[in-house]
């Protein structure tokens, strides 16, 4: 009793010291260092790649036009704009000074004349886009000299059939989704499955790991059941939220970088923050449960088995997510569960990423988890505490809960 | 004068009962050898003890206060089946231990490599435990239940597996505790070690307490005996109330009832002299291992607290 130095420490410090020491020993062990580089190298090559496809966007055709051709220039730009391609146009001195500019490639195409037909002289063919542009032109511009022999105003006729457009009214309307949205929701919903995968299954074997090696009797003389279950919560989440910030850092910076989201209505930066907040959400909720479950055996080779019900239960919205939300994202089954809470942190980063889901919902999904975490707490607390000492066979869920049989000495 | 007092205590397996009222104390200062068969309740005890068990009946108290939360802090324990962070580097783990106990990082520290020099490991702190041979893993364990300083040392098997030097050792750093105050309760198989170490010792059977006392007290018996290495014993016969016990060669044993005079030593070895030349006249006491054979052999007596465990 004379002895100094030991002193009762506070609940918080205990917890800090027991995250503490969770997270250094993740952060230097070789199995984390890999699976965050793994993770973030695959979300900016799947970037890179996503961008390098994107890139392909056609560049401005060169088309030069001689003396007799120049009238044509801005229909020319119009009709390309019409079909998508966007087109700039130069004059050239001669028919042979344009010539030499389509051989050496300056040009993608040369219009000689346009009546009384439009004359082009290309490298070897017209392509894909230059057909598309022309093919449309050479028809407006019969048309045009067909409504000026008839006595008609080529201009007016032209302003009315741009106008000139069909009434639709949709009764159903779908939301607009486009690829980068799908493509995001795709990997919120993988991402959100691997990380709370793996950072749950962490907790299951780090609580297993101190029960078959005994160090948690040595850990419970000095703290209690819920300061050490709390603590390596905290940790383990700490540890898996530092590697999902990090993969979503690097995949919106791929993403910017490559402006893979110029022309998408994609918002990535809501998008982001709302993974990173799921995720946040799902862990306690799951790590909570896992936690408790595995507190219930002694040896690493029973954990599969106790925490199987628990995975099959994040695997059924994944595999709904991301089947069903990214092409149907209005589809009722995943509006409902969406709004479950062990399927909420699955289902909500999807939809939010394809844009399909108001504030509101969101924001209810989250409290309806956020109402069930202190009974989750309460559950895991006293399941860990009455179970984690008791060495031996599996003990039954329930015998834990109601604290019969096992040993429950330090739990005051 | 601080005591450890364990308390009637009960506790039972399902059917199996591994304790039935077992009671001793362990004073401060003193070193406590606990001795008995495998699953004769030394580890239950213990681990009832220092709370990783709880009991059916009975109470465990420090200075007659209940062992609570804040007393069982300033307990250490070493585990009969270790416990320790198997990839967790050995002073990390000695320093993460000590800071659970409230130590700053600074006395943790030093803890830490004073325990790890006295324990001849301070070699081994930067290496995982799991990859160290189960003597350096013993001494570990050893260092992770003193480094937190505490004020009781339970150890349940502290012995086992440890080679002479590490037996030393560890003798000393339980001698040292001792005299600084520290109760020191320890169990194990090995009785010469128990005999040369402890001040008391318990012999445990069948979840009860038999015998319990200092070595000498324990040693004290109703027949004294005595070696004899001299002439042929019929010398004996001049002693009306002695008996001779065993002959083998020139060595006697011989043996006098409760009853005779506190000076028949000396009769007895002026009847030796007269027979011829005595080269020894010993008092002969039973050894640790002797008492502890009759002990845990003697069948079920008419008490009620002897019987055998039933299932």
């Amino acid at each position: 009793m004379s002895t100094p130095g030991s002193l009762e420490i506070s609940s918080g410090a205990a917890i800090r010291m027991i995250a503490g020491r969770e997270i250094r020993f993740r952060l230097t062990s070789k199995a984390f260092v890999w699976t965050t580089i793994a993770l973030v190298a695959a979300v900016v090559l799947g970037g890179v790649a996503a961008g390098l496809l994107a890139d392909r966007e056609t560049p401005p055709q060169q088309v030069g036009l001689t003396s007799q051709a120049a009238g044509v220039a801005d229909q020319l730009v119009a009709t390309g704009k019409a079909v998508g391609v966007t087109i700039e146009t130069q004059e050239v001195e001669s028919e042979a000074a344009g010539r030499a500019l389509v051989t050496s490639g300056d040009l993608d195409a040369l219009v000689t004349s346009t009546s009384p037909e439009l004359t082009v002289e290309v490298k070897q063919t017209l392509g894909d886009t230059g057909t598309a542009v022309f093919g449309p032109l050479a028809q407006q511009l019969a048309l045009g000299s067909a409504i000026t022999d008839l006595g008609g105003d080529p201009a007016a006729v032209a302003a009315d059939i741009a106008s000139a457009e069909p009434v639709v009214t949709s009764l159903e309307p779908a939301p607009d989704v486009d690829g980068a949205q799908i493509i995001a929701g795709y990997i919120a919903g993988i991402l959100l499955f691997i990380s709370l995968m793996t950072a749950g299954q962490l907790v299951a074997q780090g609580v297993v790991e101190e029960k078959s090696s005994r160090v948690v009797e040595l850990l419970l003389a000095t703290v209690r059941p819920w300061q050490l279950m709390a603590g390596k919560v905290l940790g383990i989440g700490a540890i898996g939220l530092i590697q999902i910030v990090a993969v979503v850092a690097s995949g919106v910076g791929t993403a910017l970088a490559f402006g893979l989201v110029d022309s998408s209505t994609l918002n990535l930066g809501v998008t982001a923050v709302w993974a990173i907040i799921w995720f946040a959400i799902g862990f306690a909720m799951y790590a909570l449960i896992l936690a408790a479950l595995a507190s219930l055996v002694s040896r690493q080779e029973d954990v599969g088995s106790v925490i199987s019900p628990v995975i099959g239960l994040m695997i059924i919205p994944y595999i709904i997510g991301i089947s069903i939300a990214p092409w149907d994202p209005d589809n009722p089954l995943i509006v409902w569960l969406s709004f479950v809470p062990f399927f909420s942190p699955f289902l909500m980063p999807i939809r939010i990423a394809l844009d399909a889901v108001a504030l509101w919902e969101v924001l209810l999904a989250a409290g309806l988890c956020l109402v069930l975490i202190p009974v989750l707490v309460w559950f895991a607390g006293r399941v860990y505490s009455n179970a984690v000492l008791h060495s031996g066979g599996r003990i039954k869920l329930k015998d834990a809960l109601a604290g019969s049989q096992g040993s429950v000495a330090t739990s005051r | 004068m601080t005591v450890l007092s364990i308390s009637s205590l009960e506790k039972s397996y399902g059917t199996v009962r591994a304790l039935r009222d077992m009671t001793f104390d362990v004073h401060g200062g003193e070193i406590f050898g606990f001795v008995g068969s495998n699953g004769a309740g030394k580890s239950t005890t213990m681990r009832i003890a220092v709370g990783v068990l709880s009991a059916d009946a009975g109470t465990v108290t420090w200075d007659g206060r209940p062992v609570d939360h804040a007393i069982r802090r300033r307990i250490g324990y070493m585990p009969e089946e270790r416990g320790l962070y198997p990839r967790m580097k050995v002073g990390e783990q000695l320093v993460y231990l000590a800071r659970l106990h409230g130590l700053d990082a600074a006395a943790a520290r030093r803890s830490m490599e004073r325990w790890t020099e006295t324990l001849g490991i301070e070699e081994k702190r930067g290496d995982e435990v799991l990859k160290l041979s189960l003597g350096n893993q013993q001494r570990v364990q050893l260092a992770a239940a003193l480094v937190h300083d505490p004020d009781i040392l339970v150890l349940d098997e502290p012995f086992s597996g440890l080679d002479p030097v590490a037996v030393d050792v560890m003798s000393a750093v339980l001698r040292d505790q001792a005299s600084h105050g520290v109760p020191v309760l320890f169990s194990s198989h090995q009785l010469e070690l128990v005999e040369r170490l402890c001040d008391r010792v318990g012999i445990v059977r069948a979840g009860s307490m038999v015998a319990v006392g200092g070595i000498d007290e324990l040693r004290q018996t109703d027949e004294r005996a005595w070696v004899v290495d001299g002439p042929p014993p019929s010398w004996v016969s001049a002693v009306p109330v002695a008996t001779v016990v065993s002959s083998s060669g020139s060595r006697s044993v011989v043996s006098v009832g409760p009853s005779a005079p506190d000076d028949i030593d000396q009769e007895l070895l002026r009847a030796a002299l007269a027979a011829g030349p005595v080269r020894e006249f010993a008092r002969q006491r039973p050894t640790l291992v002797e008492l502890y054979r009759h002990v845990v052999t003697t069948e079920a007596t008419p008490s009620p607290e002897l019987e055998e465990v039933s299932a």
